[in-house]
């Protein structure tokens, strides 16, 4: 009956809350926020640069470049990217749906 | 709730809906934005894929009073195409963000696109007739030897089946650094504004090398960037007015009158949190996701992700109405975070039609908005009555498809025992998002484009 009382006490989103930070405990200290914000702003960046694609070939002229891992989305960090690992836009060539 | 009973309460029917049945959706499917055109002849939708799809209605078949026009296919074209800025090594989407037509003002229609970047300007135009009896031409194209002409003749237009033509008349390009997120038409019907997270640039219809910019809220260090504007919208009478609203749960109302640059806003609306009700998803919440004016401009609109509120341009410093759109998902907070639900941008509309009784907004207080509408999950919709305080919630589903058959109201069970038609909030499908809705200007006609398909419902006619 008294943990029924506690659980009152709380709003719902301080319960979610706790919920949220028991999974992820190094989740950002502010709240909501730069975090989203910054994500929201990047959408679409892609970080293919053929400046270091070019000096990576040339620099390792016998060896096989590294290509990007499984996840072919993510071509950052320490692996050079290459334009066969850049998802191809395609335009939508095909008619609407909703016309159909 | 609505549709129990009383003379006034709009019953709503299934009238049509458009778009593939299978369940496997592709991406390019997916819609992003509808919209009625000022008459409501008109109706458009833009997809993922970059394309837009204009229905036109019937003219109402005089024997068939139980209902009104059906929509069909009118046009369709591809109105933008997949980009990749090079520069930036930003890739550019081709999903149309927002359509808004123009008024009409001749024999052809007008409307603007926008993806991320780029607006559009179309011209839709019928042609229906064709030059026929050329000279120099033989009727499939291929010259004629002009030798071979022995007599003349005037060449004559001939009826043709019709056909629709879209064509972009205008490419606003190159003003935008960031994400366009609104397109508003202002009342002079010569200007326009788009917004994206940072800025608002203010555009004349005919030239597109230029614009201006009217709203900066990009910080000197990026690292103090603590807000982003979410929508803007010209106020329909006024045309010095806009508003804008942002991740914060503000809105900013401008007067271009004041100066060039409108980083000071005339009136800022906001209302006053509870502190001890603030918690980690308190601002993510509130992020306003559309704001639309009322048909005379004395109210706004705006939606966040739990809520829709009603304020008077005259009040600033709290809504007059708040109504819940799913409140039952303020417990669900946690998952909806994981799987970026939280972040889902649904728009609202006001009722079209009831211009009846807009003489009463004279006396008493603007009742020509009686209901507003808005969207939610499981391809349920909710529909407010801002005068009876009564709400309801329907649903877009085929299997509700028969026409002239009243839409039977849902209901979400919260907590507890669940009654029997109900459906209890762990069952919802959150992957059925309704976040776009249209409503015709003159009739009760509304469109609702679920996750690839377009419903279209009418309100039951004696």
């Amino acid at each position: 009956q008294d943990t029924q009382e506690k659980d009152k006490a709380i709003p719902p989103e301080r319960a979610e809350e706790a919920k949220l930070k028991a999974k992820y405990p190094t989740l950002g200290q502010k709240p909501g926020g730069s975090d989203f914000l910054m994500k929201r702003l990047q959408k679409g960046q892609k970080y293919f640069d053929s400046g270091d694609y070019n000096m990576a070939k040339a620099k390792m002229k016998n060896k096989q470049l590294p290509s990007a891992g499984p996840d072919k989305n993510l071509v950052t960090g320490d692996h050079i990217p290459t334009p066969q690992d850049l998802p191809q836009r395609k335009s939508s060539l095909v008619t609407s749906k909703l016309a159909g | 709730f609505l549709g129990a009973g009383g003379g006034n309460d709009i019953q709503w029917c299934f009238s049509q809906v458009k778009g593939a049945v299978d369940d496997d959706v592709a991406e390019a499917d997916i819609i992003s934005t509808v919209e009625f055109n000022h008459s409501g002849e008109l109706l458009a939708t833009g997809d993922k894929g970059g394309r837009v799809v204009i229905f036109q209605q019937e003219q109402e078949n005089k024997t068939q009073s139980h209902s009104r026009g059906e929509y069909n296919v009118y046009s369709t074209f591809q109105s933008h195409e997949p980009e990749f800025d090079y520069l930036k090594s930003l890739e550019i989407e081709e999903k149309i963000n927002k359509i808004r037509w123009l008024p009409q003002k001749n024999a052809a229609q007008f409307l603007l696109s926008t993806n991320d970047k780029t607006i559009k300007l179309w011209k839709i135009s019928e042609r229906d007739k064709r030059p026929e009896g050329y000279n120099l031409k033989e009727e499939d194209g291929r010259y004629r030897d002009p030798t071979t002409v022995t007599t003349l003749r005037v060449p004559v237009f001939r009826p043709m089946d019709l056909m629709v033509e879209a064509s972009p008349r205008r490419i606003f390009a190159n003003a935008h650094t960031y994400h366009i997120n609104s397109i508003s038409i202002n009342s002079d019907y010569e200007t326009y504004l788009s917004a994206d997270d940072l800025r608002i640039n203010l555009w004349h219809l005919e030239i597109t090398d230029r614009s201006f910019n009217i709203v900066d809220i990009k910080p000197a260090n990026m690292e103090e960037l603590t807000e982003v504007i979410t929508a803007a919208e010209f106020h329909p009478n006024s045309c010095s007015t806009f508003v804008y609203s942002s991740s914060k749960g503000t809105i900013r109302l401008c007067d271009m009158r004041a100066s060039a640059l409108c980083d000071r806003h005339s009136k800022l609306f906001e209302e006053p949190e509870d502190p001890s009700n603030r918690s980690f998803f308190s601002e993510i919440i509130s992020s306003i996701s559309d704001v639309k004016f009322s048909h005379s401009g004395r109210y706004m609109m705006t939606r966040d992700y739990l809520s829709v509120k009603i304020w008077d341009l005259n009040m600033e410093n709290r809504p007059v109405e708040t109504y819940q759109v799913h409140e039952y998902l303020r417990s669900k907070l946690c998952s909806l975070y994981e799987n970026d639900c939280i972040f889902d941008k649904f728009e609202c509309c006001w009722n079209g039609s009831d211009r009846q009784v807009e003489f009463l907004s004279l006396c008493t207080s603007d009742l020509s908005k009686l209901i507003v509408m808005t969207g939610s999950y499981n391809n349920f919709f909710r529909m407010f009555d801002r005068n009876t305080k009564r709400d309801i919630t329907l649903e877009a589903s085929r299997e509700n498809n028969k026409p002239r058959t009243v839409l039977k109201p849902r209901k979400v069970c919260a907590s507890g025992k669940r009654k029997k038609d109900e459906i209890s909030v762990d069952s919802l499908d959150f992957n059925k998002k309704i976040l776009h809705t249209a409503w015709h200007p003159k009739e009760n006609i509304i469109a609702v484009a679920t996750t690839n398909n377009l419903y279209i419902f009418q309100d039951k006619m004696n």
